[in-house]
């Protein structure tokens, strides 16, 4: 009743109509339809990316005995949108003998990166821009740009926290890559695909059969691996406070910073959406019955309660140390994602 | 920089951070110069001093009476302790007897400004490695303890509390009930921090066996109080040289076995409960009476010197005075806790890395203006 997707054609079939009226070439036709997909998505992960600003700011808040905003409209709902305001009109300041281009770059890079993935992502049903055969191989190959974009304003700041952090990240992000693809091929092994579409279908509407369960360990693994990805405590050392002030962003200011952040939480809400993709049957509902809740409904839900649980990781616990990091990452992570994924391969030769 | 980095003789894969003055886990102003071969700290240099505010030239200047406003601004963590360790030298200096019910007075501000400054600590400790909300959890706690001050003293961080022969006020009616409400509640509230971290796996990780002070090293640098506890050194002033009457009062003095960051925690946890306990028993059982002795107001101790010591939440606080007769004291010299332990750090962080280093400066509860008066 309230899915997107009639919506969706709705618009397709008034521009389809408009164009072949003016007797455009095809390919126009499909210049504007991406162009208008991808501006559909900018544009809701903008808001997204407001949103979970607020809304970890409200989690800490709730978590630590305090309100959080509360000035700006009803519990403080247009704080980041201030914030942000703020952070535009503010000074971009770049260091003495800074490496300019680099230091330039650095957050283009981290903030378009995390808009790619979304590319190959079910938010509901028949909600993806491009369901690719190789979805989730896609999406693995996209976010190790991150730590390019670490890295790089790490060594452009001329600054020895900020080289610290980047080389830390570096060290972190490549250590926790591994656990991460082996614990998607378990699920890639029982699903016998690549596209994200495909494990959305193959899923469906039962919740006992999602990948959560035979892959349960490949399931935590994931989120785990991927808070590390993420660089949120407690596998925050990037940019760990106390001991860097602030990583690799220290001397970022306005909205080069403010790219930053966002990339962060959009990051985030990424994990969240490919957790739900992979192991929660993505914009299924659990039963048949709840399917009169519109399926982006469903995918929101879900991938939100995912980003929960790593708010939740931070405002719980401490940090690790670097070669402790590294360690659960090649000690205790890597080996059991291969034996989660010697099991799936057994298991799904056996069945 | 380029002076100290050639002090520090730096080879080719080595270099120089400048950790401080202004950095988030510095506890206010120190600057440490870190000779990092990658994250590993090869050496380190504290420098001192930003916060020196001649505090001990300044008691040159003022009446006995008139510097005690200053003794609270030396530690502001735990300001009632300081003030103590200055009435209790000059009334060591002068001959007074302190009234009884003032000393119990006494030992329940102390104890209560111990428990406050050890949350201080156990907050700022979560917060350098990494963990937020215990910060926020210590200070909700805090914040009762100051409510008491306030209600006895009408100040809540610089009290200005003690006399020479007593205390400025009496406790009002409603604190009998409210400390002990307080003291309940807050047992709880350790049970708390205690499942946040004394088990948790991060946290074991990143404080056992890092940063272990031997107690002769930690006797040789100076170092004292919960930091010297830690390592097993059983020495506690209220225990071995009791003043205020804390002999009357039955409580255990914790004790670390190695030394270690996590031993450094759990003494200062087990420190909170047996100062509740103290706090109990001096509530339930404090003596009718005067609170302060008769001090004429031109106050003229007899010449001649005196050297007194009392246990604060950090360590040993002293007072060294030496009196000419007058109404002002001739020399002051003030020994404060963090200085002795802030010289350890650089003993314990060689070899270990920059996240250790915040951990290990965190465990030792330093607080800067104690260092540099």
């Amino acid at each position: 009743m309230f899915e997107l997707s009639g919506l969706v054609q709705w618009i397709y079939k008034i521009i389809a109509g408009i164009s072949t009226s003016l007797g455009l070439p095809e390919i126009i036709l499909d210049v504007i339809l991406i162009a208008l997909m991808a501006g559909a998505i900018i544009a809701f992960l903008m808001l997204m990316a407001l949103f979970l600003i607020w809304w970890e700011r409200k989690v800490a808040a709730h978590i630590q005995d305090r309100l959080g905003p509360m000035m700006t409209g009803w519990h403080g709902w247009a704080q980041t949108i201030a914030d942000a305001l703020k952070l535009l009109q503010k000074e971009d300041i770049v260091v003495a003998n800074a490496d300019r281009k680099v230091h330039y770059w650095a957050p283009v890079v981290a903030f378009s990166i995390c808009f790619a993935v979304y590319a190959v992502i079910p938010f509901g049903k028949g909600l993806i821009a491009a369901d690719v055969n190789i979805g989730i191989l896609y999406i693995l190959a996209i976010t190790t740009f991150t730590t390019i974009s670490l890295l790089m304003a790490g060594w452009g700041s001329n600054n020895k926290y900020a080289l610290l952090g980047g080389m830390r990240s570096a060290s972190q992000i490549i250590s926790y890559e591994v656990p991460l693809t082996l614990s998607i091929l378990g699920v890639v092994l029982m699903a016998g695909t690549l596209s994200m579409g495909k494990f959305v279908e193959l899923q469906g509407p039962y919740f006992w059969k999602w990948y959560i369960w035979p892959q349960f360990l490949g399931f935590c693994i994931y989120v785990v691996a991927s808070t590390a990805e993420l660089n949120r405590t407690p596998f925050d050392i990037p940019e760990a406070e106390q001991e860097l002030v602030a990583g690799f962003n220290i001397e970022y200011s306005g909205m080069k910073f403010a790219m930053f952040f966002l990339a962060e939480f959009l990051n985030m809400f990424t994990v969240g959406a490919v957790t739900t993709t992979l192991f929660l049957g993505g914009w299924n509902p659990p039963f048949p019955a709840l399917a009169f809740v519109p399926s982006w409904a469903w995918f929101l839900g879900k991938s939100l309660f995912i980003v929960f649980v790593i708010m939740w990781f931070k405002w719980t616990y401490p940090r690790l140390r670097v070669d402790h990091l590294l360690g659960f990452a090649w000690k205790v992570l890597l080996p059991l994602a291969f034996l989660n994924l010697i099991l799936t391969a057994v298991g799904v030769t056996i069945f | 920089m380029t002076d100290v980095a050639k002090n520090l003789q730096l080879t080719e894969e080595e270099f120089l951070l400048n950790m401080g003055p202004q950095h988030p886990s510095t506890h206010g102003v120190l600057r440490l110069v870190l000779k990092l071969r990658g994250e590993f700290i090869e050496d380190l240099t504290p420098h001192v001093g930003y916060l020196h505010r001649s505090i001990e030239k300044i008691a040159e200047n003022r009446t006995y009476a008139q510097f005690m406003p200053f003794t609270d601004r030396i530690d502001y963590c735990a300001a009632m302790p300081c003030n103590l360790a200055w009435a209790v030298a000059v009334e060591k200096l002068a001959g007074i007897e302190v009234p009884i019910r003032a000393q119990y007075l006494r030992v329940i501000m102390t104890e209560l400004n111990r428990i406050a400054s050890h949350l201080i600590y156990l907050g700022v400790m979560s917060l350098d490695l990494g963990a937020f909300t215990p910060f926020l959890y210590t200070f909700r706690e805090r914040e009762w303890i100051l409510d008491l001050f306030e209600m006895t003293c009408g100040q809540r961080l610089t009290y200005n509390y003690m006399r020479f022969g007593g205390v400025s006020r009496d406790i009002p009616p409603e604190f009998a009930k409210s400390c002990k409400d307080f003291t309940k509640v807050f047992r709880k509230k350790i049970n708390d921090y205690e499942a946040l971290f004394t088990n948790n796996p991060i946290f074991l990780t990143r404080t056992k066996n890092i940063g272990i002070l031997p107690i002769d090293i930690g006797l040789d640098y100076g170092a004292s109080g919960p930091t010297l506890r830690g390592s097993g050194h059983n020495w506690d002033l209220r225990k071995a040289q009791p003043y205020s009457s804390y002999d009357k009062f039955n409580f255990n003095v914790p004790l670390g076995k190695t030394g270690d960051v996590w031993d450094r925690y759990m003494v200062r946890i087990l420190e909170m409960r047996e100062s509740c306990d103290i706090v109990d028993q001096a509530v339930e059982g404090l003596p009718e009476g005067e609170i302060k002795a008769r001090v004429p107001a031109a106050f003229k101790p007899p010449a001649g010197e005196v050297i007194s010591r009392v246990e604060s939440a950090r360590g040993e606080i002293g007072y060294y005075i030496v009196s000419d007769g007058s109404t002002k004291p001739y020399r002051v010299k003030i020994r404060t806790a963090s200085y002795g332990n802030l010289q350890v750090l650089r003993y314990l962080s060689r070899g270990w890395k920059i996240a250790d280093l915040v951990a290990i400066f965190g465990s030792l509860d330093v607080v800067l203006p104690e260092v540099d008066r």
